[in-house]
Order: structure tokens, then C-alpha cells, then sequence
């Protein structure tokens, strides 16, 4: 077993780190402050291949590995979680998906376009009553001649109404068990920005990652072309659920990325800040704080790496990435509380960065999965 | 069009220089990078070869640990690779590095040379102009435009307080310089490609038409009798103050320091 980096890798790090802080850096607070979608830096990203980093080059893709990627959102969300959370939720949440599940069409007239970064994607799972128990959700799709028909809405849509494709998931059919209990079928849908009956609702104002894109989703006799199924007919709720494994990866990383970015200011700050005639970093107390971080972060690390590893290698990787997202998450929070301490009253103003990772870590225990939900998929596995 | 881009790898002086207690640099202690003149003069060729499909080779002299800038420069797009090292190479000065990188271009075809103006190591800009000497090249120096126009390439060369364009028939070497252009990024799949292609490695007897004797720290005329970081200057002093008042202010410091 090598924990050390390939050379490849890391100089594809060296190359996130030096576009994140040369591009990203500098516009962090700005979009943080405004909740403007950072379109810029996506154009940037799209013309040095970030948006399709893990995609076979057939496809328009860089044809790198679930590793390369992570590191991308983990530098990207060391200096900006909002940058971070658009390519994770892009490439995992929408590329992925056609590319394990789309048919060669599909892949052609998609991936392609997402992988060059000239579209952007999304994911539709969520619903106002279908959080965690997506039993609850009520859009439905029928079939109508050539055509599917959505009605229904989604609700807190990361990249919403900046993206270009986004994958729907919606109940295609009811069906009843041998007790008489209703269950609802849910099939994957590719609906494109712009079908007819497809529109936007309102634009959520968040806590953190205040550039990212939440919009609700309205689908009003939205029609769509019946070859948009994703999947086979009735396998979208497995195909949601394996996304979400691939999705947890990339959000373990931009948890992961938050928690090293506010170590990394705590670690300059402390060296720098003076109290009773001596840097607070010459404190004991400072300095055990530091350790006990920078512990934490490294085993947040690891458990990401080996979790992008699992997908490369791996055909199932639940477990990896429910581990990796609940203790990444877990730590981002941590860290970030702990850092906003060491800074005093600096840390609480919005002008110093560690108050905006506070408030960028705390989705991360939440969307894609909950901390709750990942223990149960971790205790499931444990107990099966 | 063949075009040759010399690059070196050098320690980040960012942070700062280290120096080893004998006063040689201490490279190991310092971040290697590809010399930022030198980058500009690679992202120059690369934007020839974006226009006309020129085709780039990136050649440098080091240490085998120098394959690393020159991998970062097949990331970026270059199309072949070389790496002159041997250890009779070591402790050269401008004269032997540049009859070194002279007697490895022997061997290859070239319309263009390009080379950064100078390298944040050393600071000598001598290099890139000994190559063409020792090729019979003509060389403009400077460079803060270039174009290709035909056979020949047209360069605006930086002075102080002016430029000159000047145009040369190729083959001829141009010195970069780094307000040439903002070089690319890498992309994370070129750095992929990066590593799966071969880099020639030459070593001294692939140098053509070169003498021993001019080779190496042997053959190195420049003696170095003390190198030093530059010294630091004090924080100065920051004052808040309206446009009028910051010139009193001033005008009163000036001439308490008996400058006016």
C-alpha cells in the first residue's frame, strides 16, 4: 500500500491548486456577497477541461480518473466552496449518470456537450414533501404518443436555471405489493433547458455557498422526446441512488477542500496574530487545536481518496462514499467552527474568509445525503 | 514549421532564496519551476501552433528531475520533448550551457528558436543569444510581440522607453520575454498524455560538433565569487490621507530628508 501521490496526479494538483488561486481566489467573497453565479470561472473551466474531468476523451472528456476529479473540487473548494459544489454536482450528478446509464445516443448528444463544458448540468431528485424518504416525491411522468409528459416540481436544485440539462426523476408508474401497500416506480428522465412546460420557480437565498444556483424546478405538461428515458423504464430510483454514491465522492471533497482551506488560513493567522506579547500559535492551546485538525483533515483525506479509488475500481461503492461524506462533512464543520474561534472576532466579520467556509460547511452535512442518511447506509451495511 | 522552445527549470524565488552554507543555491529547498520567460516563450509558440499547426518541441538542460517542466510543457501542448543531462554537463556556466543546448539542436530540424529572455535563477539573458551565436542565427532579444509573417517572423522588442519591430528570415532564435503573453493552464488530460509520452534523453555524446573543453564546470570561464538574496527593505510607512494633503505630506518628507 503507496499513499503517495503518482507524479501525474500530482502535478494535476499543483495545476487545481494554481487555477484556484489565481482564478477562483480572488472572487470568492465577491460571489459570496452578491449570489452571482460565477459564470466567468465556469467559461474558464470549460476551456481547460474541468468539466469533464473523469470522461472518456471519446466523449469529450479529459479521460482522467474519479481522483484527478476529486482533487479538482477539493482545491476548488479550499479558496471557494460555491466554485467547488458546481463541478461536483455537474459532473456527478448529471455527466456520470448518461455516461453509465445513457445509451450511445444519449451519450453522443450529452456527454459530449457537458463533458467540453459547452452545457452544464443538474439533478432533479428532490421534491417539497421527498427529502431523504423519496417515496414522498409526487411528479410523475406519463408516456403520450412520442413523448413523455412531466408534471410536478423539484426543489433546491444546485446549478438550477444555470444549467442546460438536467436528469428528472419522476414516478413513471404505481404498483401494489402482496399486502396491499402502494408503491411508487420512478424512471430517470434527460430534460433539456427550454422543453416546452419546463421552467423555473423561485431562487433559494442560502445560508453558504451563496453563488451556487438553487432554483425549484416546475414541470407543467412538460414534453419531452420519449428517447430522453434514462435507463430502463421503472430504474430510476437504483439509478438515482448509485448517482448519489458517485455524487457523495465529489461533495466529500468539497468538504474535504473547505476544512483544508480554513486550516490553512488558522495555520497563517495564529503565526501572525499577537496576544500577551507572543503569536497566539506559540500557545499550547493553539497548537493542540492545530494538530487535532490537521488530524482530522488527513483522515478526511484518505477516506476521500479511497473512496474515489473504489469508484475507479469498483462497481459498487455505497459504502465508501457514505463514509467519506459523513467524516469529510463532519470534519468541514468541525474545522470550520474551530478556525472561526481561533480568529476571535476577526473570524465572525465577512470580510475574513473563515467566516464564509462556516457557513459553505454546513451544507455539506446535508445535501446529497444527511449525515443521518449516510449512517444508515454505513449501519445497513454493517447489519445486512 | 518546426519550432524549438528552450526551457529551464528553476527554484520558485517567490518564497524567497535559500542559499546552502558554501553560498550555491539551495535548490532542493525551493519549489521548481518552468522559468517564467521561458513559459512565455512556449505559450508564444503554442498560440504558432494553435494558428498554423507548427509543430513544438520543448528541450531543456538539468538534472533528470528537470523531465518535470518538461512534462508541464507537454501538458500545455508541446509535441516532443528533450532533456540533455549528463553529469560532465554539471556546474555549467552561460558559455557551456549554451555550447551544450547548441550542440543538441545540431541534431534537429528548426524554423524558429525560442528562448526566454533570461532565467530568475542566474539573471544573465546571455544564453539564449550565445546559441544563436554558436548556430550563426540571427537573434532578436526582447520580445513583447511576435508574429509569424511568411518565412520570417516580425517581433516587437522591448527597450525602456521604446520598442523596435523588427522582422528576420527564419531560421533564427527570438529571447521572450514575460509580458509576451499569460501562459495557459495545463489541462488535466494533457497532463495524463503528458506521462504516457516519451522524452528523448540526450547525454554528452548526442552533442554534436562540440569540444570538450567547453563543457561542464571544466569548461565554465565565469567564476562566481559571491552570490546573496537581495537585501529587504523595511515595511516603509503607510499614511491615510486626501490627495492634497498626501502631497504636503510628502513635499514636508522630502524635504526633511533633503531630498528637495
Amino acid at each position: 500500500m503507496d499513499f503517495t501521490l503518482d507524479k501525474k496526479h500530482e502535478m494535476a494538483r499543483n495545476l487545481f491548486k494554481e487555477f484556484a488561486e489565481t482564478e477562483v481566489k480572488p472572487l470568492a467573497q465577491e460571489v459570496d456577497e452578491t449570489e452571482v453565479f460565477p459564470r466567468e470561472t465556469v467559461t474558464k473551466m470549460q476551456k481547460y477541461g474541468f468539466m469533464g474531468i473523469p470522461v472518456p476523451k471519446e466523449y469529450g472528456g479529459q479521460g482522467c480518473d474519479p481522483l484527478t476529479y476529486v482533487m479538482c473540487v477539493e482545491e476548488l473548494s479550499k479558496v471557494c466552496g460555491t466554485t467547488g459544489v458546481i463541478v461536483s454536482a455537474h459532473t456527478s450528478l448529471c455527466v456520470d449518470p448518461i455516461m453509465t446509464y445513457g445509451t450511445e445516443e444519449q451519450k453522443q448528444k450529452y456527454v459530449r456537450a457537458l463533458a467540453t463544458g459547452e452545457k452544464l448540468g443538474a439533478f432533479a431528485l428532490t421534491e417539497p414533501g421527498a427529502g431523504t424518504d423519496a417515496q414522498g416525491a409526487q411528479t410523475k411522468a406519463v408516456l403520450d404518443g412520442d413523448e413523455w409528459v412531466l408534471n410536478g416540481s423539484k426543489c433546491f436544485i444546485t446549478n438550477g436555471k444555470e444549467a442546460d440539462v438536467y436528469i428528472v426523476i419522476a414516478i413513471t408508474s404505481i404498483t401494489e405489493d402482496k399486502r396491499g401497500r402502494k408503491k411508487k416506480n420512478f424512471s430517470a428522465f434527460i430534460v433539456d433547458k427550454g422543453a416546452p412546460g419546463f421552467s423555473f420557480g423561485t431562487k433559494e437565498k442560502k445560508m453558504g455557498i451563496r453563488g451556487s444556483s438553487t432554483y425549484e424546478l416546475i414541470f407543467e405538461d412538460c414534453r419531452i422526446p420519449k428517447d430522453n428515458l434514462l435507463g430502463p423504464e421503472g430504474k430510476g430510483f437504483p439509478i438515482a441512488m448509485h448517482t448519489l454514491d458517485g455524487g457523495r465522492i465529489g461533495i466529500a471533497a468539497q468538504a474535504l477542500g473547505i476544512a483544508e482551506g480554513a486550516l490553512e488560513r488558522a495555520i497563517a493567522y495564529t503565526k501572525e496574530r499577537k496576544q500577551f506579547g507572543r503569536s497566539i500559535a506559540q500557545q499550547q492551546n493553539t497548537q493542540f487545536k492545530l494538530a487535532d485538525m490537521a488530524t482530522r483533515v488527513e483522515a478526511a483525506q484518505l477516506l476521500v481518496y479511497k473512496a474515489a479509488m473504489a469508484k475507479a475500481t469498483q462497481k459498487v461503492y455505497s459504502v465508501e462514499a457514505a463514509k467519506a461524506k459523513l467524516f469529510a462533512a463532519e470534519t468541514a464543520m468541525a474545522v470550520t467552527t474551530e478556525v472561526v474561534q481561533l480568529f476571535g472576532g476577526y473570524g465572525y466579520i465577512r470580510e475574513y474568509d473563515v467566516e464564509r467556509m462556516m457557513r459553505d460547511a454546513k451544507i455539506t452535512e446535508i445535501y446529497e445525503g444527511t449525515s443521518e442518511v449516510q449512517r444508515m447506509v454505513i449501519s445497513g451495511a454493517l447489519l445486512k | 514549421m518546426k519550432i524549438v522552445v528552450c526551457i529551464k527549470q528553476v527554484p520558485d524565488t517567490k518564497g524567497g532564496v535559500k542559499f546552502n552554507p558554501d553560498g550555491t543555491l539551495d535548490r532542493a529547498a525551493m519549489l521548481a519551476i518552468m522559468n517564467p520567460d521561458d513559459k512565455a516563450g512556449l505559450e508564444a509558440a503554442l498560440r504558432i501552433k494553435d494558428e498554423t499547426g507548427a509543430e513544438v518541441t520543448v528541450l531543456t538542460m538539468g538534472l533528470p528531475k528537470a523531465d518535470d517542466v518538461l512534462r508541464e510543457a507537454l501538458a500545455m501542448g508541446a509535441d516532443n520533448a528533450i532533456l540533455v543531462t549528463d553529469r560532465v554537463l554539471g556546474g555549467a556556466d552561460t558559455w557551456a550551457t549554451s555550447t551544450t543546448i547548441a550542440g543538441a539542436l545540431r541534431n534537429i530540424d528548426y524554423d524558429l528558436i525560442i528562448t526566454g529572455r533570461q532565467a530568475i535563477d542566474g539573471d544573465t539573458a546571455q544564453v539564449g543569444p550565445q546559441i544563436a551565436e554558436h548556430l550563426g542565427l540571427p537573434v532578436i532579444s526582447y520580445a513583447e510581440e511576435l508574429r509569424i509573417e511568411g518565412d520570417s517572423v516580425v517581433v516587437k522588442r522591448q527597450y525602456e522607453d521604446r520598442y523596435h519591430e523588427l522582422k528576420a528570415k527564419m531560421p533564427c532564435l527570438v529571447t521572450a520575454l514575460s509580458e509576451l503573453n499569460v501562459p495557459r493552464y495545463m489541462t488535466p488530460g494533457g497532463i495524463f498524455d503528458a506521462y504516457d509520452k516519451e522524452v528523448t534523453v540526450w547525454g554528452r555524446a548526442d552533442l554534436k560538433d562540440v569540444d570538450d573543453s567547453n563543457l561542464g564546470l571544466k569548461g565554465s570561464p565565469t567564476k562566481i565569487a559571491k552570490a546573496s538574496d537581495k537585501v529587504r527593505k523595511g515595511a516603509g510607512e503607510k499614511v491615510n490621507l486626501d490627495p492634497t494633503e498626501s502631497v504636503a505630506y510628502l513635499i514636508g518628507k522630502f524635504k526633511e530628508k533633503h531630498v528637495i
